[in-house]
């Protein structure tokens, strides 16, 4: 049995939140498209040469340069006429950390392409190491909790504001809790000239250390807790996809063996950026500022 | 220059991952309503509908039981695979 672009048979975890956020973009995108993959989990479990699990056109380069790759299959294909959607996609580590140089690069070229973060908030392929995207207080193997520190002390970083910087057409979260939201997103970037980014919430079991069944149910509660806005920006205003309930951060946290040294003192500092998050996002929203010319 | 190319799509599905299996999910026809959100999340694509039923493929699936925390009309239910 298998989907359109990806088949059975690929090696991600029992529960992979990220297999199902890459399907879900490359079933909303169709069959006339060009894939690059950054280096991860959904390279090394879809394609252990010289098999693959995908049905559409696929590239892997390098963990760095998915995204410059990308931008060259772009400019042959408008050399030769044809109009062939483009899409690099990686995750955290492909895209906001090794990858960011190479995803900035074609921001700022402004390569018709669609670049797709999906994010599980570290490097899981290589053992749960801390990445930009991890965020604060979560433990991993190199940002392990004790009695001093207690898992990461850096905030997540938020690579939408980094692509809305760069003055690009399209940018928009989203989770796979969310897949109608999601499928809608991709298919309004799939009709935007220029680069358009989306940054995609893909729980891990595996990495977070929760029960498998899970998957769906942290990618719901993150956005009901506030902790992960849906929004788009197209050509700088920004709209709120979906208001959340502001559900109980323990609601979230619970569950999850990366948060299992969690104090109410965290739980209290998290809460309130997320509040005061919200009423910026709302503000923006309201008073339809454009992000794009921000200095 | 190119380092390898594979030729055979999809062919990872000779890949057989269903062993990889300690819970079976199980499908109830009589409750089931056909609505799909099982396919919709499961990450080894081996749900398919037929006649209004979710069929579970058992040569791939890997046993995360997604499909039974979102089945809305508590269709699934789980087994212990013996060895």
């Amino acid at each position: 049995m298998s989907s359109e672009v990806i088949s059975s048979g690929h090696s991600a975890c029992a529960g992979c939140g990220e297999i199902i956020g890459e399907r879900m973009v490359l079933e909303a995108l169709g069959k006339d498209v060009i894939v690059c993959q950054a280096t991860g989990c959904m390279e090394i479990t879809t394609t252990p040469y010289p098999r693959t699990a995908f049905k559409v056109p696929w590239l892997h380069v390098t963990f760095e340069n998915a995204a410059s790759a990308a931008s060259g299959i772009v400019e042959a294909d408008r050399k030769l006429g044809r109009n062939t959607t483009v899409v690099a996609i990686g995750g955290d580590g492909g895209m906001m950390d090794i990858g960011v140089r190479a995803l900035s690069g074609v921001m700022e070229r402004g390569h018709d392409l669609m670049l797709v973060v999906t994010d599980n908030e570290a490097y899981m392929n290589t053992g749960i190491q801390r990445s930009s995207g991890t965020p604060k207080y979560a433990a991993t193997t190199t940002t392990p909790a004790g009695s001093v520190v207690p898992g990461k002390r850096e905030w997540k970083k938020s690579i939408s504001r980094i692509a809305i910087a760069h003055g690009i057409p399209y940018v928009a979260t989203a989770s796979i809790g969310f897949p109608e939201d999601l499928v809608a997103k991709v298919k309004k970037a799939q009709g935007i000239k220029g680069p358009k980014l989306l940054h995609i919430y893909t729980p891990c079991p595996v990495g977070w250390g929760y029960d498998s069944s899970k998957t769906v149910y942290y990618a719901k509660k993150i956005v009901e807790t506030g902790l992960w806005p849906l929004y788009e920006i197209e050509n700088g205003k920004l709209t709120i996809s979906q208001r959340p309930t502001f559900a109980p951060l323990e609601e979230y946290f619970t569950g999850q063996k990366r948060y299992k040294h969690i104090k109410p003192e965290h739980i209290k500092e998290v809460s309130e950026r997320v509040k005061a998050g919200w009423k910026e996002l709302e503000k923006q929203e309201k008073a339809g500022v454009d992000l794009m010319l921000l200095p | 220059m190119v380092g390898g190319v594979v030729t055979k799509v999809g062919s990872l599905d000779s890949n057989k991952t269903g062993s990889w299996r300690s819970f079976r999910p199980v499908i109830d026809r009589e409750k089931c309503i056909g609505c799909g959100l099982c396919k919709k999340f499961c990450p080894d694509v081996c749900i398919e509908i037929k006649d209004k039923k979710a069929e579970v493929d058992y040569d791939y699936c890997k046993g995360c039981l997604i499909c039974k925390s979102v089945c809305p009309v508590q269709a699934i239910s789980s087994e212990e695979e013996e060895k």
